[in-house]
């Protein structure tokens, strides 16, 4: 495990010499300890002290970047079998497979669906981010994928077991720091070279764990370090106990040749888009790094993405929505105005309740700090004086010529309060649950 | 240097419960890892789909909710039948809508007149769902324990405010309680604690954590079921020993995410495939998380669902 500040100094030099640019070996080791700085950085440590130290330091399961700039996806690096221990950090990338056996429409259609299909959800953007590229025999039309791939907004996997070939393609697209699939126990010298030559992350390949960390613990000897597994388990029970298999490897015995992000082939495991989707969605909940698919649609990737959102939310941070008035059902100056917290679920629910009743509204989101109403309430930010004043600055006066606002049940018990910081407006108790809003939007009158 | 998987060190086990009576009866619960780890434990019960009845017509479904059901949604009983006859169900879940004081809020005696002829009509269990109002479910699910006798159905959601009038009656007649709590392990516990001191069988609980559908809370539930069954599995916390329950079907169906068309949003793809996903996809993560009993809705979802369940368990 990580060692401390002091075990770190008694394997360095201790002479001070201030070319890591720290002041002393202690403050150096203090740093490191926090991993705030680099091993590589001390000049002066020896050989046998950088093993032991590199061990030691080293995050239990690797995290590994593929691609570069605003395409980089950063796969591994997690620290808990369960979400509700920390969080997850980095969500699983999403693939989709484009083979050379596939004609010029097909790959256009796919390469083309990567960019498409971005869905904008509480701030964030979820999208599909790789694209893995499969040589099957045909050698032009694979170097023709790779550059139409090049100039793509995606990162790239490059799949094909002949190194030569590999090669080829890697003085096409190294720049975009392609994943390579993959060291075979066949192939691993040439591939492990490539890897290192081109500076690429490498996917190892291996039939079962067994095989997967003897060829990893080779691949390390030759000093590679980016490193993504595949067990080639293809069916649905074999691969889940996997991939459980491996997290728990990394975290619980710290066994290093199984410490790295894994690579999975829900594509390859059945013909049915719709089960391939619920295959997908157990290895989001249950470990891969990278899950590779083998076609984008809306209705298949959608409920992914969202499933990859909720799961990869931190579980310690209350996510909230931007304070604001929100536009539902394009109101006017005669639509009712609701006003609400910041939990961004609470958001969500209410606004999906009021897009449901069709009734168009506005709905006013007050930041709580991401605390829900009845927390809110509790905690003294969802209260009477704080509300109005909200309203009066929120602009939400000039949007309606009506003076009336519905607040949620929860928080009924603000209303004498509110009333008397918003003279002049009707203050009218909505439903506790969101459930409700419909019905008792259908019925509003101010 | 054969590698050997890191096991858990389980020292508790979840309980078995028995639902319905006769040849039909299911047993859920059981297992003795975390789910679907069966490389070191056992799972002696596979988790089980049970297919969702409203009392009531449902006036806002979509399209393609209706289409497999048909004219059979305005007869409870005709519904239910054909969940078992023409899709296989091993359990129904009602759902008691009418009740709802916030919309038609039929009363007590009414409904439980459907919840007879339902029950009489099928041989699979019976899960009777009320309408989460404390107060009218407080009336409503005791009569229902009361009118279900002999039935061994399960009755819920029952919170820390009417378990001792449904609790009792459920006693009485040796009915399942469904015990409530939102979203929360201390709070599961303490109702579980409660139901205990009330006398409730331990082989008559099951757990409802309260359900979030995909992309609205399916997380919290999600984690919530994870730290349920750690704490049960290898923290020998014997009030978390129960089995869980997962009514997400009204929770996903009635996400605006559910109802946009293709037309009306492109890039969300096909209206009813991605429909079917969401739930599928809701269920397949709540049985990853250690459910036993997920209710749902669409007869295409419940067979993916099933067929993985049959995969994961093979
Ligand atoms: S470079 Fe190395 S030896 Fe010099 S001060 Fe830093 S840690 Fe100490």
């Amino acid at each position: 495990m990580a060692l401390t500040g002091i075990q770190i100094l008694k394997l360095l030099p201790k002479t001070n010499c201030g070319e890591c640019k720290f002041p002393t070996c202690l403050a150096f080791a203090m740093a490191l300890a926090a991993g705030k700085t680099e091993l590589d950085l001390c000049p002066h440590v020896s050989a046998d002290a950088k093993a032991q130290l590199s061990d030691a330091s080293a995050p239990p399961i690797r995290q590994v970047s593929i691609g570069v700039d605003d395409y980089g996806v950063k796969i591994g690096g997690e620290t808990v079998l369960f979400r509700h221990e920390k969080t997850f950090f980095n969500k699983p990338g999403i693939a989709v497979l484009i083979t050379d056996a596939m004609d010029d429409g097909e790959v256009e259609r796919r390469l083309t669906a990567l960019e498409h299909f971005q869905y904008e959800r509480v701030g964030v953007t979820m999208k599909p981010e790789m694209a893995a590229i499969k040589f099957t025999g045909n050698k032009d039309r694979f170097m023709g994928l790779v550059k139409s791939a090049l100039v793509r907004p995606c990162a790239v996997i490059l799949m094909c077991g002949e190194a030569p070939v590999m090669k080829e393609a890697l003085d096409i697209v190294r720049d975009k720091k392609p994943l390579i699939y993959g060291a075979t126990p066949d192939n691993y010298e040439a591939f492990g070279a490539l890897a290192k030559d081109y500076g690429v992350p490498l996917a190892v390949v291996g039939r079962g764990f067994d095989e997967v960390a003897a060829l990893t613990e080779k691949l390390t000897a030759m000093g590679l370090k980016d490193l993504v597994i595949d067990t080639s388990t293809r069916e649905v029970r074999g691969a889940f106990t996997d991939q459980v298999a491996i997290r728990r490897a990394a975290l619980i015995t710290k066994f290093k040749p199984l410490g790295f992000p894994t690579i999975t082939f829900p594509c390859e495991m059945t013909d049915d888009p719709m089960k391939e989707t619920l295959i997908a969605s157990l290895f989001v909940a249950k470990y891969a790094g990278i899950i590779v698919l083998s076609d984008l649609t809306g209705e298949t990737l959608f409920p992914l993405l969202l499933q990859r959102l909720n799961i990869y939310t931190d579980p310690q941070r209350p996510m909230t929505t931007k304070e604001g008035i929100y536009p539902i059902n394009n109101p006017d100056d005669n639509s009712p105005v609701l006003v609400t917290c910041n939990f961004s679920l609470t958001y969500f629910i209410v606004s999906g309740e009021i897009e449901n009743s069709r009734v168009p509204s506005w709905l006013c989101i007050m930041d709580t700090e991401g605390l829900s109403v009845m927390t809110a309430w509790a905690a003294g930010k969802f209260v009477g004086d704080l509300v109005g004043s909200f309203i009066k600055k929120s602009g939400v006066e000039e949007k309606v010529k009506h003076r009336s606002l519905i607040i949620p049940g929860y928080a009924a018990a603000i209303l004498g309060d509110l009333e008397e910081e918003l003279q002049g407006w009707k203050i009218m108790i909505g439903p506790r649950e969101a459930a409700h809003l419909p019905a008792y939007l259908k019925t509003w009158n101010s | 240097m054969a590698f050997e998987i890191p096991k858990i060190k389980y020292t508790g086990k979840i309980r078995e419960v028995q639902l319905g009576t006769g040849a039909k009866a299911v047993r859920i619960g059981g297992a003795n890892c975390y789910p679907f780890h069966r490389f070191e434990g056992d799972m002696p019960n596979v988790p089980r789909v049970a297919f969702e009845v409203w009392d009531s017509s449902p006036e806002e479904w979509q399209q393609w909710a209706i289409e497999p059901y048909g004219d059979v949604l305005s007869d409870p009983v005709a519904w239910a039948r054909k969940c078992v006859d023409t899709y296989g169900a091993e359990m129904i879940v009602l759902q008691l809508r009418s009740a709802d004081p916030n919309g038609e809020n039929k009363g007590v005696e009414e409904v439980v007149e459907v919840v007879k002829k339902v029950a009489d009509a099928i041989d699979v269990p019976l899960l009777v769902w009320g309408t989460a109002n404390d107060e009218k479910d407080g009336e409503l699910l005791r009569r229902v324990a009361e009118a279900c006798e002999g039935r061994n159905v399960a009755v819920g959601p029952v919170s820390d405010k009417n378990y001792k009038q449904i609790g009792a009656m459920a006693i009485g007649y040796s009915q399942v309680v469904m015990a409530s709590s939102p979203i929360d392990v201390n709070l599961a516990k303490q109702l579980n604690i409660l139901l205990g001191n009330l006398g409730v069988n331990e082989e008559k609980v099951v757990i409802d954590p309260t359900t979030g559908g995909l992309g609205y809370g399916l997380e919290y539930t999600y984690s919530v079921m994870e730290r349920d069954r750690m704490a049960a599995l290898t923290q020998e916390d014997a009030k978390l020993q129960f089995p869980i329950i997962c009514n997400l079907a009204p929770e996903v169906w009635k996400t605006r995410e559910t109802r946009l068309t293709k037309d009306e949003d492109p890039k969300l793809g096909d209206e009813k495939r991605r429909s079917i996903l969401m739930e599928a996809v809701t269920a397949m993560t709540l049985l990853v998380a250690g459910a036993d009993i997920v209710v749902m809705r669409h007869p295409d979802s419940v067979s993916l669902v099933r067929d993985m369940i049959g995969e994961l368990c093979a």
